[in-house]
């Protein structure tokens, strides 16, 4: 067949080890591929999405003296700051507006983590996406992963706030925050997959994104009540447009559930209205809506990120 | 026996950017227009590898043969054309790519395997195999920023042939690591053989190609060439090269390059191989005939330069396979004044069939500063001689066989 084996060292263990006549899964490479293999693809690689967060996380506090702490300085800064400007400076009133603003951020911050990383997940892969043949929508979806992995842990710690302040949950509504959670996964993850490929042929998507999220951050409520807001806009009868946006849902859900105050008694004695009397019922339907609103996006962010592929390798 | 690749009439075609335009504001100040060229990487291949052989693909830089082995990968999608694969692919383009420098060894085993298509649990059970394979020992513990490039190089292999593949794609990582090294991934890949597993095997290297694989097709500028039996078609590249439609008559690139290093009072200003001069074509030269490269050099210097010669034959790979410094044989300076001619005869010009590229230098004799040097690129072509005989040196063989004992049986 070829030359006399150079080493000969050829170990017959590994000979027994394949069986050329096993029956082999065949594969297509094509210009295109169909969703529904796409979506095949990324379930094959789900090991691989595993590792990916995991990279992401252990690199980014690597050497660090605090780590993984400084996933939490951050937004308590933030919440510092904002709780002195809003509350002390500009007295809006609101009680406990510390756990108010965490519940909000929160769902905001998985948003805007998971999105913004996945803009510039594929272009900062560049080496990777070049060299390996790979589902590469799993790069958009582990910045959505890790950022799921700092909302888990941000979550625990405003758990123990909850019961240091002695806020109770409202039993009625916190069975739909995973149903919440579950709907911004999924709009997230379509919005990742999306901008990721765009942003190969757009490289100013990522600037583009850092600007928009900041006016998005504040059609959100998380600073201020939903209330103070949709009172505003209900004679123009706008309210739906303000819940077009699929963040403020899933955020009104959480401070639904945990903060759960509709219109408690304010700081300065009087009743400030903060979440509106929406039913579980209510919740139920928005999130379902956006869940499936979503997941058709994220459909069809697979089959634009497909089209976009194919020359990846080449505008990289 | 079934075939484990079908290439199905694969064409690429990429698109070359006068400019690339990829930002917001340019896309829109162009409005989406970007002037390109279209250039087909690829165009129209269709073969079958049975499962179990090995296939070369042969060509120069810039034949397409990476890209069609990235299209087989999977890794770029081709523009028309469809190609079949059985069964899991390994691709080794390059060792190591997606290796992140701050994670340690066995944290980048786990994330390169998953790259590759290998769950946790089947990297679970493989890892010891790929820490044997990849001779760490202790250091996959360590962060693989600290590792030495033979260590990154035997991991990023380690993981690639340890994930149980049934085509393996090989891009001329061979050429890294030392020579121990190097031979193991030889071994492996001949273990692979045996075990009837398919390789795709890519590579400019006749050499290589001809040790390894069954067989072996020759792309030129994208398109498929010749193919067949190693030997064919090496044959086939070999004739490619020689007719010039290859990289080594690639006008692009400057045929004569001078570098001028002292002040231009001297100048190499001609070259002739046997008695022809050396101009936008070369010069052919039959392998052990005799050999004259006559250099003319122009002074116009009021004094004498005494100079030291030196002659380079470089080979397409940019080998030098043959230099000589008159300095450093001890010969006296050459007195140059007006014109000189300086000839150097090789009484048996023993290179190997190909095309060779000639350096001259000058060298000062006072101060040894290099006074003036020049390539003329694709000067001399070896072609004909002996049928049979290829390689870097065309040496003078015969061959015999005797009769040592006469055991019948």
């Amino acid at each position: 067949m070829a030359l006399p084996d150079a080493g000969g060292k050829v170990a017959q263990a590994e000979v027994i080890g394949y069986d050329p006549m096993r029956t082999l899964a065949v594969h297509l490479v094509r210009p295109k591929m169909s969703i529904w293999a796409r979506l095949a693809a990324i379930w094959r690689y789900r090991d691989l999405l595993r590792g990916l967060v995991a990279k992401e996380i252990r690199v980014k506090y690597k050497d660090s003296a605090l780590g993984f702490i400084w996933s939490l300085l951050n937004p308590a800064m933030f919440i510092l700051i904002y709780y002195i400007v809003f509350q002390k400076i500009l007295g809006n009133g609101i009680p406990l507006f510390a756990i108010f603003l965490a519940t909000g951020l929160l769902c905001w911050n998985l948003f805007q983590a998971g999105v913004l990383g996945a803009t510039g997940s594929v272009v900062n892969n560049a080496s990777l996406v070049k060299k390996v043949a790979f589902p590469r929508e799993i790069l958009a979806l582990a910045s959505v992963g890790s950022a799921l992995v700092f909302f888990l842990f941000q979550a625990v710690v405003l758990g123990v706030f909850l019961l240091v302040f002695g806020v109770t949950p409202d039993l009625g509504y916190v069975w739909l925050a995973p149903i919440a959670l579950l709907a911004l996964l999924i709009v997230s993850s379509a919005l990742a997959v999306l901008l990721s490929a765009i942003n190969v042929y757009m490289r100013d998507m990522q600037h583009l994104m850092e600007i928009l999220l900041q006016a998005w951050f504040w059609a959100t409520p998380v600073v201020y009540p939903f209330m103070l807001m949709a009172s505003k806009i209900a004679r123009l009868h706008l309210v739906w447009l303000y819940l077009v946006n699929p963040v403020t849902p899933v955020a009104l859900t959480f401070q639904r559930a945990f903060y759960a105050k509709t219109d408690p008694i304010g700081v300065g004695g009087q009743v400030v209205h903060i979440l509106p009397h929406y039913s579980a019922m209510w919740y139920l339907g928005v999130l379902g809506l956006f869940i499936v609103g979503g997941s058709a996006l994220f459909l069809v962010a697979l089959s634009v990120f497909g089209r976009l592929e194919g020359n990846f390798a080449e505008e990289l | 026996m079934a075939s484990s690749v079908e290439v199905r009439s694969v064409s690429k075609q990429f698109r070359l950017f006068q400019e690339k335009y990829t930002s917001l504001k340019e896309k829109v100040i162009h409005l989406g227009k970007v002037p390109y060229e279209v250039f087909p990487a690829l165009s129209d291949i269709s073969f079958e590898v049975e499962q179990g052989t090995t296939l070369g693909l042969l060509g120069h830089n810039g034949s397409g043969k990476s890209t069609l082995l990235k299209c087989i990968a999977g890794i770029l999608a081709p523009t028309s054309g469809e190609i079949l694969v059985r069964g899991r692919v390994a691709a080794m383009l390059e060792l190591g790519a997606g290796f992140h420098p701050d994670l340690s060894g066995r944290d980048n085993i786990y994330l390169n395997a998953s790259l590759l298509g290998l769950s946790r649990r089947e990297v679970d059970r493989r890892f010891d195999d790929i820490v044997d394979f990849s001779e760490l020992g202790p250091f996959v513990e360590n962060q693989v920023k600290f590792y030495s490039s033979g260590m990154y190089a035997r991991l990023g292999f380690a993981v690639a042939v340890n994930m149980d593949p049934d085509v393996l794609l090989v891009d001329e990582v061979l050429a890294v690591g030392d020579a121990n090294f190097q031979l193991k991934c030889i071994n492996k890949i001949k273990s692979f053989q045996k075990e009837g597993r398919t390789i795709i095997f890519v590579s400019h290297s006749p050499e290589l190609v001809r040790g390894i694989c069954d067989s072996a097709f020759v792309l030129d500028h994208g398109r498929l060439v010749g193919g067949g039996p190693t030997a064919e078609a090496i044959t086939v590249l070999q004739q490619f090269q020689l007719a010039g439609s290859s990289l080594l008559f690639d006008p692009a690139r400057d045929q004569n390059r001078a570098i001028p290093a002292g002040d231009g009072e001297v100048q190499l200003s001609r070259l002739e191989v046997n008695g022809v001069q050396v101009d936008q074509r070369a010069v052919d030269v039959e392998p052990g005939q005799q050999a004259e490269v006559a250099i003319e050099v122009e002074s116009s210097a009021v004094h004498a330069t005494f100079a030291h010669l030196e002659l380079t034959i470089i080979n397409a790979n940019n080998i030098p396979v043959f230099s000589f410094n008159t300095r450093d044989m001890g010969l006296d300076a050459f007195v140059l004044r007006g014109t000189t001619q300086a000839t150097a005869r090789f009484d048996s010009f023993v290179a190997g069939p190909g095309a060779y590229s000639a350096r001259i230098s000058l060298y000062s004799e006072e101060t040894g500063a290099l006074i003036e040097s020049r390539q003329w690129d694709n000067a001399l072509v070896v072609r004909g001689g002996r049928r049979g005989i290829s390689g870097t040196v065309a040496m003078d063989v015969s061959i015999f066989a005797e009769e040592l004992s006469n055991r019948r049986l």
